[in-house]
């Protein structure tokens, strides 16, 4: 390193380093930017393709917002055609009342507003404990957690704790009810698409 | 009022940036031995982190983002930081030498403490808006500091005992600082609604 | 200098993880598996060998008042580029790993090593010590990730060794991070003290 850098030499180098990053930067972001949006859409469509009844349209494509009545935000509703009659929709929905933080579930339905299946796309609850909601409400094995296949409407869907008909999580009672409060959240937007769409 | 509330405990007790987040461990470790430089430090990394969050803030949501330009986020907010404390250490060893002679020391240490890009860049991927951010990173430096004055409370206690020698140092500082994040978790699960 | 001299440096006689002690953030954040603690060695291990050797490269181009924030810039470019193949290719990891991946930036190993090795010696040298120092801090990630793992869930790499209900849940949370990179550090010493001591 020789002695006596002038301050235009510094500026130099560092403003060529500066431009030769941000040229680097700028053509890998141009070629990687369509497989992550793909990668994206892949992720959504997996959850929605997993929770629905078997459909012919993409749910994607019609994607609607619904404001469910009360509610602050509104849920991104994924209708379910087969020959274009509505059999049911996927709906993402969230939860602020989580254990450390907000928790975001794509639950299934169909016509009838039976679920149809649930998958968790984001959540910060605790690894071993509130993580477990991944499997915990769908196994057929257990009649006491399985949503699968049951009515919010006629399904008491509280943790039995709280007097409600679905047995929560061990030790993850807070999670439990961040879970199916988001499922109530859910449930209430389809019921409102669903009979949006009648009339 | 309320919302502010409930970030700041956040910060501070249950997502405490040090033992929930695992954020700043390298300065935690390595000014926590004594009371008087654990408070110059967490000092200099609550100003530091409260401008450069407001600086970074502004920078992404009116510079980057409009131009389309956020995949340059981490340079611009590494370079933003780096600047921010040569110009902090400048401008205080002009104006206040007092202050410059109690921080002076713990500023370079700042640029590669990972709690400040941390901060900033959660802010971001949160969405918050710019006073909730400033509040946030100026709750998540006294979390710091709260961490550091504990630790550096039980570390001064910590030189006086005899502790086997493969477990001097670091290895029971990692252990009490585990007891200590077994604690803090006592917090988790609180809500303020 | 001895390339295989330089590899073995890095693991073992100046092993960041165990000897210098450095890059503890991502170290205790993200070995909650033994995968997980994997995937973040390989990241950190790739933006470290072509910082290297783009700084090696650049060593004589640069005014040395400037080198640091030229090394920041040349570091956060690879983390960038990085990230953006991680988002489009590796989605899960990459979720998982989550605000650790842009802060590789101010892992001290990174400017610690351009500092103490890239900006004295030739490009194929400072290859061969991002492997080498790389790798050690890969191997370090994999070992505390393979301990918390089993400890706390009773598998590796997710293959189940006993059930998941007598694992300690401790060790998947933050303070068995702490508490098992301590016990491991302690080791290492030991088996350090105990090499010279018969030396």
């Amino acid at each position: 390193m020789k002695k006596g850098d002038s301050l235009l030499k510094m500026v130099i180098s560092l403003g060529v380093i500066t431009c030769i990053s941000a040229a680097l930067l700028a053509w890998v972001y141009s070629i990687t930017a369509d497989p992550i949006k793909q990668a994206e859409r892949e992720k959504q469509a997996e959850a929605i393709k997993a929770v629905t009844p078997v459909y012919d349209n993409d749910p994607i494509a019609e994607e609607d917002d619904v404001m469910p009545v009360g509610e602050p935000a509104p849920l991104a509703v994924f209708p379910a055609r087969r020959n274009g009659n509505l059999v049911g929709a996927a709906v993402e929905s969230y939860s602020s009342d989580g254990f450390s933080g907000e928790i975001s579930v794509m639950y299934g339905f169909d016509i009838n507003g039976n679920v149809t299946g649930y998958e968790v796309l984001n959540h910060t609850e605790t690894p071993g404990l509130g993580d477990k909601m991944d499997e915990w409400f769908r196994d057929s094995l257990s009649t006491q957690r399985n949503i699968i296949g049951k009515d919010p409407a006629k399904t008491d869907m509280k943790v039995s704790k709280d007097g409600g008909d679905i047995d929560g999580i061990t030790a993850a009672t807070i999670t439990s009810r961040a879970f199916l409060d988001a499922l109530r959240r859910a449930h209430n937007a389809f019921i409102q698409y669903r009979d949006s769409e009648k009339r | 009022m309320l919302e502010y509330l409930s970030i700041i405990i956040t910060a501070i007790f249950v997502n405490n940036i040090v033992f929930a987040q695992f954020l700043g461990i390298c300065p935690f470790m390595g000014v926590s031995r004594r009371l008087t430089s654990a408070t110059g430090m967490g000092m200099a990394v609550t100003f530091v982190m409260a401008i450069a969050t407001c600086v970074t803030w502004i920078l992404q949501n009116y510079v980057l983002v409009p131009a389309g330009l956020e995949f340059m986020q981490t340079i611009v907010f590494i370079l933003v930081i780096a600047t921010l404390v040569q110009m902090l250490e400048i401008i205080l060893k002009k104006i206040t030498p007092a202050l410059y002679q109690a921080l002076g020391v713990f500023l370079p240490l700042i640029t590669t403490n990972c709690a400040v890009l941390g901060v900033a860049i959660i802010v971001v991927r949160n969405g918050m808006g710019l006073t909730q951010s400033i509040v946030y990173a100026v709750a998540t430096a006294i979390g710091f500091t709260l961490a550091l004055w504990i630790f550096a409370g039980i570390r001064e206690q910590l030189e006086l005992t005899d502790v086997p020698r493969p477990m001097r140092g670091v290895p029971i500082a990692l252990i009490c600082a585990g007891l200590l994040a077994m604690a803090f978790m006592g917090f988790s699960g609180i809500l303020i609604k | 200098m001895n390339k295989l001299r330089i590899i073995y440096n890095g693991l073992v006689t100046e092993n960041p993880t165990f000897v210098l002690l450095l890059g503890m953030c991502p170290t205790l954040g993200t070995t909650s598996s033994a995968f997980n603690g994997m995937g973040m060695g390989l990241a950190t291990m790739g933006v470290l060998i072509c910082s290297n050797m783009a700084i090696s490269a650049i060593k004589r181009l640069i005014p040395s008042k400037v080198r640091i924030p030229c090394y920041i810039v040349v570091i956060a470019t690879f983390v960038t580029v990085l990230q953006m193949f991680m988002q489009a290719y590796l989605p899960s990891l990459y979720a998982t790993l989550g605000i650790f991946i842009p802060l590789i930036v101010v892992n001290c190993i990174l400017l610690g090593r351009a500092e103490a090795f890239a900006s004295r010696h030739t490009v194929i040298d400072s290859m061969f010590d991002g492997i080498g120092i790389g790798f050690g801090f890969t191997i370090a990630l994999t070992m505390l990730g393979t301990v918390r793992e089993f400890l706390g869930t009773g598998s590796i790499f997710n293959y189940g060794i006993y059930p998941e209900t007598y694992g300690s849940l401790v060790f998947i949370l933050a303070p068995g991070a702490f508490i098992a990179l301590g016990l491991m550090i302690a080791l290492f010493n030991r088996i350090r003290q105990k090499h010279t001591d018969h030396a």
